[in-house]
């Protein structure tokens, strides 16, 4: 069965700090500037998600925008918009840099869209930077 | 391999409807879409072709032969009509974004391989900005 691939953007709002209890301060100022700051700042962050699946028959969609609009807000944006990701747990071990974040909301979102299958999940932190992370485990024509 | 991608946009209308289900299980799976007096879109279409550079023009494809293509086999097609109505591919098939990405490939697959050595390798059409379905082929 062909693969398309669905695709849908949404933004939140959140706050953090990269800071690792790994680094001295200095070493920390040094590795994340600005990003340091004790107090934190904050992001209009864009999370894209893509689904990928065969084209249902009967619907002519990959995965119906409502079901995964319910899977997004109540799985990332519930999570994560109007919060500081430093307190969130999953970011208790780890900096919550966007690469993290773009982790985090990956495995969040991941299995979560049945039928289909999670193809990539992009956050961009600021219209010039975005960070991507890709399904690796299917194959060069999908698993369809 | 370079992959070159060309932008369009059409303007078109729709509405999602299945003949095979009653009128409230159309209602119940595609709400707002599901209107029979339709609504529309500012579609932007995505075309991106891969290739080598041919040698002498450093071109993979002429941007002015893929956009020539493009309005030839898409958008006197597609622009300022309604799907549902005035699309031959879509009497008998939603026009979904999904749906509507998979035809905008077959129509453009055999212009493009007919043209050059360059090959289709991605459409993606964006229903609104935040909303956008791809298809790449594939068996």
């Amino acid at each position: 069965m062909k693969n398309a691939y669905f695709g849908r953007r949404y933004t939140i709002s959140a706050s953090h700090r990269l800071h690792t209890d790994a680094l001295s301060g200095q070493e920390n100022r040094a590795a994340y500037g600005k990003c340091n700051n004790p107090h934190g700042h904050g992001h209009n962050y864009t999370v894209e998600v893509m689904a990928r699946g065969p084209v249902d028959a009967e619907t002519g969609m990959v995965i119906n925008l409502v079901e995964l609009d319910e899977a997004v807000q109540t799985r990332v944006l519930d999570r994560f918009d109007h919060a500081n990701l430093n307190l969130d747990p999953l970011f208790s071990g780890t900096v919550p840099t966007t690469e993290n974040l773009c982790k985090a909301v990956f495995n969040l979102l991941d299995g979560s869209l049945a039928p289909a299958e999670l193809e990539h999940v992009r956050v961009e932190e600021t219209e010039n930077n975005f960070f991507e992370v890709l399904d690796e485990g299917r194959g060069d024509e999908g698993r369809g | 391999m370079v992959f070159l991608t060309r932008r369009a946009t059409f303007s078109a209308s729709h509405f999602y409807w299945n003949e095979a289900w009653s009128a409230e299980k159309n209602q119940q799976v595609f709400g707002r879409c599901a209107n029979r007096n339709g609504h529309g879109h500012n579609y932007t279409l995505e075309v991106t072709v891969a290739g080598k550079p041919d040698p002498v023009t450093g071109f993979v494809v002429d941007l002015k032969w893929l956009k020539d293509v493009m309005e030839r086999e898409v958008l006197a097609a597609y622009d300022h009509r309604h799907l549902n109505l005035e699309v031959p591919e879509f009497k008998d098939r939603i026009p979904t974004t999904e749906n509507i990405a998979m035809a905008i490939w077959q129509r453009l697959e055999p212009a493009l391989a007919a043209g050059t050595g360059a090959h289709l390798s991605r459409v993606r059409v964006y229903e609104t900005p935040e909303i956008f379905a791809e298809f790449r082929g594939g068996a």
